[in-house]
Order: structure tokens, then sequence, then C-alpha cells
């Protein structure tokens, strides 16, 4: 594996990490609006 | 622990030359195939428990009880990798591989850890949150750091961690404790064993290898085996106790008495065969026999099997 490779590589994980990392966050928001108004609504 | 000093300094010269570990090891951590088990019997006792929970607060208890069971996972993979390391079956792990930082192991299963107990006690309730948080310390404090290494009856003392899943599910509907809960829980308690001594036993040369205290590296196959059959004749009362109580009815009853002739057919088959190959039926068999005994409690409450 070449020097290039390996930053493609290196590239290709960071950016699967952040976008599961976004994905994690979006549901956290989701789940906190979803039991937030389920809650209120008695 | 001199095994430690290896893996961190692999880990640390592949992370130097990689971008560390991928999105696939830290689920590899959770171990989601013990997840799935776990959230499956978390679900049933949600659904057998008296009372109502709103659907959303129910898939958000169930999803507590799945980050929880694997932020446990994680944990444990963090303190287990110098045995990890040792043990053909757990060698490809992401810390053994050297594919994970330890930390990054810990972290990740303490933020997890601490998450899915406060969003279960502030979205569901605290009894529950309670029960996730007593699981998640057992799993870890009692099972993984004192008596795994310590004692030939770890799995006994450890399967109580696995078995609390349905009863979590139950405080979540009902706000406590009940004695259906706590059948539910004997069920998985005492089907550990057998379950894992099935494995152990075809699996013994890793566990000595590694120094586990296993029953058949400590007392021997055929001790083993004779414990085994024990535990399988144990389960014939015990998954009995939801049908004497009234949480499951005749469908189950009847179920269950066929599914523990099997058990309790392959314990004896496993006590008879010198070899490795009744053992390891018997461990696909068990795995099979905890999904169709918490299956037939589901089918029985939704068919109507209470008469």
């Amino acid at each position: 594996m070449t020097a290039m490779d390996r930053g493609e590589e290196r590239q290709r994980t960071i950016r699967a990490r952040n976008r599961a990392l976004v994905a994690v966050l979006v549901g956290l928001v989701a789940l906190f609006y979803a039991i937030t108004i389920v809650r209120m609504g008695g | 622990m001199t095994e430690l000093s290896e893996a961190p300094a692999t880990a640390a010269i592949r992370l130097a030359t990689n971008a560390g570990a991928g999105v696939a090891d830290y689920v590899e951590i959770l171990k989601p195939r013990v997840v799935s088990l776990v959230v499956f019997t978390g679900f049933v006792g949600l659904v057998l428990a008296p009372g109502h929970i709103h659907p959303v607060l129910a898939a958000v208890a169930v999803l507590c009880i799945a980050v929880g069971a694997g932020a446990s996972g994680a944990i444990n993979m963090w303190y287990e990798r110098d045995i990890d390391a040792l043990m053909q079956r757990t060698q490809g792990r992401p810390l053994p591989a050297g594919r994970m930082m330890p930390g990054e192991a810990l972290g990740f299963g303490v933020v997890l850890a601490i998450g899915a107990v406060l969003i279960l006690g502030l979205g569901v309730n605290w009894v529950a949150a309670e029960l996730l948080a007593l699981t998640i310390g057992f799993y870890v404090f009692v099972y993984t750091i004192w008596v795994k290494r310590r004692t030939p009856q770890n799995i006994v003392i450890g399967g109580a961690a696995g078995a609390f899943p349905p009863m979590i599910g139950w405080a979540a509907v009902s706000g406590d404790i009940g004695w259906g809960a706590i059948a539910l829980f004997a069920i998985i308690f005492f089907w550990t064993p057998p379950h894992f001594w099935a494995l152990s036993l075809y699996r013994a040369g890793d566990y000595a290898v590694a120094g586990v205290p296993m029953l058949p590296v400590t007392a021997g196959p055929r001790e083993t085996k004779r414990q085994m059959l024990l535990y399988t004749l144990v389960l014939w009362p015990v998954t009995a106790a939801p049908w004497l109580l009234g949480v499951a009815g005749g469908l189950y009853g009847g179920g269950s008495v066929l599914l523990n002739a099997v058990f309790t057919g392959a314990a004896i088959q496993v006590l008879r065969d010198d070899g490795d190959r009744s053992a390891r039926r018997m461990f696909a068999f068990s795995l099979l026999y905890l999904f169709l005994i918490f299956s037939l409690l589901l089918v029985d409450h939704f068919g109507g099997g209470r008469q």
C-alpha cells in the first residue's frame, strides 16, 4: 500500500466516521423531540 | 498483565499510519449478536408486563436496553483485550487486532452506558434506569473484572447480567418488579450455564491458554457435562413458572415442555459423546431454545393462549 493509498483510506475512514456521528446526533435530536412530545401529551 | 503492553503499542503504530477505528469496528465492539438476543428478551418483558406504555416510550426503552448492553460489551472488550489476544475466537476483535485504541473503546462504552441510563430514566422511568445501571455495573464489575478470571462458577454468577433485560422491559411499563419479571429473569439465569459450557467444552483449549478458569478447564469435560444436564433439568420447573403465575397460558406451557425435552435430550447426548459434535449442536440449539421460549411467550400473549 502506497502513502497515497493510505491517505485516501484514511480520508474514507474519517468521512465514514463523521457521517455516522452526524446520524447519531440527528437521531438523538429526533429522540429527545419525540420523548418531549409524548411526555407533554400526558 | 504483561500482554497489555503489546496491544496498545501495536494499535498506536497502526493508528499512526491509518485513520483509526472505522464505523464497523465501533459496531463490532458493541457485540451486536449478543445485543440482538438481549433486545428481544427485553422486548418480551415489556410486552408481558401489566399496564400500558406509549409506543414511542416502549421504543425508547428497547433502544436504551440495546445501547446499555452494547456499552457493557465495549467495556468488556476493553478490559479483556489481553486475553482476547490469546484466544483464537477473539483475536480478530478490534482491540487485539490493533484497529482500535483501548481508550477509544473504554470512552465509547462509558459514554453509551451513561447516555442509555439517563435517557431511560428521563424518558421512561427511574426504576427501569436503575435496573439498567445495575445490569451494566454487574456485567462490568462483578462478571468481567471480579469473577470471570477467578472462579469456574463465573458463568453462573455472570449469567445474572444477561438475565436482567426482560426485568428492565417489565419495569419500563409497570414501574416495578413483579413475579412475572422474576420468572423471566430466572429462565435466562438458569439457561446461561448450559449455553456457555457447551461453547467452552469445544473451546476449552482457548480458555486454558488464556488462563480463564472455565468449568471444562478446572473440573474437566465429564463434570461440566453432568452440570449442564442438571441445569437443563432445573429449567423444567423454571420455564413452567410464567404459566403457573398466569403470565402465560397453555400454548406456552405445552411448547416449553417440548423445548425442554429437546434441550435435556441434547444435554444427554453431550454427556454420552466423547467428541465435540454434540456440544457444538447443543450450543447452537441453546440459542434457538431461548429465542423460541420467549417467542412462545409473545405468541401466547397475542394469540390468547391464556384460557
